[in-house]
């Protein structure tokens, strides 16, 4: 994960060369100024549409606001109060981490395996990962209806395959965990190829001499698996982990999609599956139109994943503190 | 002593149930959509295709509650104008913080990457707000505004031009008088094209896939998204199971077309992203 900031072209233009020429001066502001033209267009439209929605969240959970938001009356914390008495609100938080959970671990646990499965000799390289991609470049909203089906109640194709088994049906939508694990494995179905391809690159940038090593001092596969590849993988598997905090905590397409029917933003009938977006969404929008205890909900999400993100870093960190990351893999370009 | 692993029988044992797993739910999602829509009672379920894709298609644009033809259309039109922008505001800044010396180019490139791991959908009360004020709603360029630009399309195109783009060229384009404008235009950008084309394609599907944003801020049924088409179909009070499951092949199919076309890039793409950043 290092990003290389400082490299650079070995020759740069040089502003301070005279020309005295008409041409020589407009070339000169052409050089100094022109880079702030050309990186603007993305600031200004992230600040618009970005950066400024989500900071002003915060002001809007501090009113009593509604659609018409003409003159919404400052009510400081009262939106969160209200929240933290919130039964469905702390629901939708259970059902959100116990999501995540149940999704993030097998996950990255499985893309770790396939990628060590795809790091070998093998015939159709390409083919194969193209296979375990194709799940992530297909229409999220298409694949949570075809999930709903497959773990449908009477006539799903996994309740079918159960039943072969001898094992009674399992009502994945309304029992709770049944619909968590319904929903993780959705979840896991579209990333677990897309994090295996981004471990199977770091893996091939660690030096084959390493492995050498570790046979000659005896290991097998196995524990040089976990003694050389996984330490040296540590920095990808952070990333990994941030970014699947940040998309899991968030989750909406799919537990929207998995349920259908008039009330399916609740998360099935007893709010089952309803995740943290989901609420703030019931609330925020359509009917309710609740926008101060909607962007509550919003800012409360947004300090979970926080919290969350830094948590994950702190076990990843003491986890693998034996092993040292290589030199050179500073993270976030720190000069 | 400097190779791979050999791949055994197990490991290819093990490749093949992964490959099948991912590919089942698409495959089956074609079966289901060439049926009829008496599929869904039949056990064991049917898995290989039917005759019915022609007539499910025919009932499928013509059901008055999923406006599908025009979500298909609306769709096309957001994800190709969001990839242009992002692919021609990424080059631009990209190019510029790569290849052109100017103050702060680190800490504002610091600050683009940190973007990234802002989850701006968090923000869409406000920005709800902004497009009613804006009177966009229900409206697509509500959907495509905030989507013009991406940190991570920045952040890909400097990590792409500053090994692609040869400073010397830069420089003899300077002294033949070309400002930053023209050499962006005629050096910059045809040494980015491969980089372009990735970023391009995985935008598209992105954007072709978007739902939380469109479903927040487009309530007009008659005026949505493929994806609010979808949403559509399977909540509705009726279900036509082979007549949703046609939608959802449909609006798959373009995202699939383009995997089988450019997916080594794609893959390329996203592996070198991954040793970079």
């Amino acid at each position: 994960m290092a990003l290389q900031l400082d490299a650079r072209g070995p020759t740069t233009p040089t502003p301070g060369r005279p020309r005295p020429s008409q041409a020589g001066r407009l070339s000169r502001i052409d050089a100094k100024y022109s880079p702030y033209l050309y990186i603007a267009p993305f600031f200004v439209i992230f600040v618009i549409f970005g950066a400024w929605p989500l900071a002003y969240t915060f002001w809007v959970s501090l009113h009593d606001w509604d659609l018409l938001g003409s003159d919404p009356a400052f009510i400081g914390a009262d939106n969160y109060t209200q929240l933290l008495a919130d039964s469905d609100f702390w629901h939708s938080v259970v059902n959100t981490l116990g999501i995540f959970l149940i999704s993030t671990v097998p996950q990255l646990l499985l893309a770790l395996w396939l990628a060590n499965l795809l790091n070998r000799q093998l015939r159709f390289r390409t083919g194969w990962r193209m296979a375990v991609l194709v799940p992530n470049v297909t229409s999220t909203a298409a694949v949570a209806i075809v999930f709903g089906v497959l773990f449908g109640r009477e006539f799903g194709m996994i309740n079918w395959m159960l039943d072969l088994v001898g094992v009674d049906g399992i009502e994945w939508k309304s029992n709770r965990l049944a619909s968590w694990v319904a929903i993780s494995a959705m979840v896991d179905w579209r990333w677990t190829g897309y994090n295996a391809l981004i471990f199977l690159a770091a893996m091939q940038a660690i030096p084959r001499d390493l492995y050498e090593a570790a046979a000659i001092d005896g290991a097998n596969r196995a524990r040089q698996f976990w003694s050389v590849t996984v330490p040296l993988l540590k920095p990808t598997i952070i990333f990994c982990v941030i970014i699947s905090t940040i998309g899991g905590l968030q989750l909406f397409t799919e537990p929207r999609l998995f349920h259908s029917g008039t009330n399916a933003i609740r998360g099935g009938p007893m709010r089952e599956s309803q995740t943290m977006t989901m609420y703030m969404f019931e609330n925020a929008f359509a009917p309710y139109y609740n926008f101060g205890y909607g962007s509550a909900v919003a800012w409360l999400l947004f300090a979970l994943i926080a919290i969350v993100a830094a948590i994950n870093v702190l076990i990843i960190r003491r986890l693998g503190s034996s092993a040292r990351p290589p030199e050179g893999k500073r993270k976030g370009g720190s000069r | 002593m400097s190779r791979l692993w050999r791949a055994s029988p197990l490991t290819y044992g093990a490749l093949i149930a992964a490959g099948v797993l991912s590919i089942f739910p698409i495959y089956w999602m074609f079966v289901v959509a060439s049926r009829s829509s008496d599929v869904m009672g039949q056990l064991p379920p049917p898995m290989t295709p039917g005759g019915n894709l022609g007539a499910n298609i025919s009932r499928l644009f013509a059901n008055t509650d999923a406006y599908f033809l025009t979500g298909l259309i609306n769709s096309a039109i957001v994800a190709t104008t969001v990839t242009i922008s992002v692919v021609f505001f990424s080059s631009l800044a990209g190019f510029a913080f790569a290849k052109l010396r100017f103050r702060g180019s680190n800490a504002l490139l610091m600050l683009i990457v940190a973007t990234m791991m802002i989850p701006t959908q968090l923000g869409i009360i406000p920005l709800y707000m902004l497009m009613t004020k804006l009177n966009l709603n229900d409206r697509l360029p509500a959907v495509i505004l905030p989507a013009l630009v991406t940190g991570f399309g920045v952040f890909m195109m400097r990590q792409y031009a500053g090994q692609a783009v040869s400073t010397e060229l830069i420089e003899a384009a300077r002294v033949d008088g070309c400002g930053t404008a023209r050499i962006y235009w005629n050096v910059v950008l045809p040494a980015l094209r491969p980089a372009a084309a990735v970023l391009g394609l995985l935008t598209f599907m992105t954007t072709w896939n978007d739902f939380l944003w469109p479903y927040a801020v487009l309530n007009d049924p008659e005026n949505p998204t493929v994806q609010l088409s979808l949403r559509a179909l399977s909540d509705g009070y009726y279900q036509d199971m082979s007549q949703v499951f046609t939608g959802t092949a449909i609006a798959t199919l373009p995202l699939l077309l383009v995997f089988v076309l450019f997916g080594r890039q794609i893959i390329g793409g996203i592996m070198e992203g991954a040793v970079k950043s």
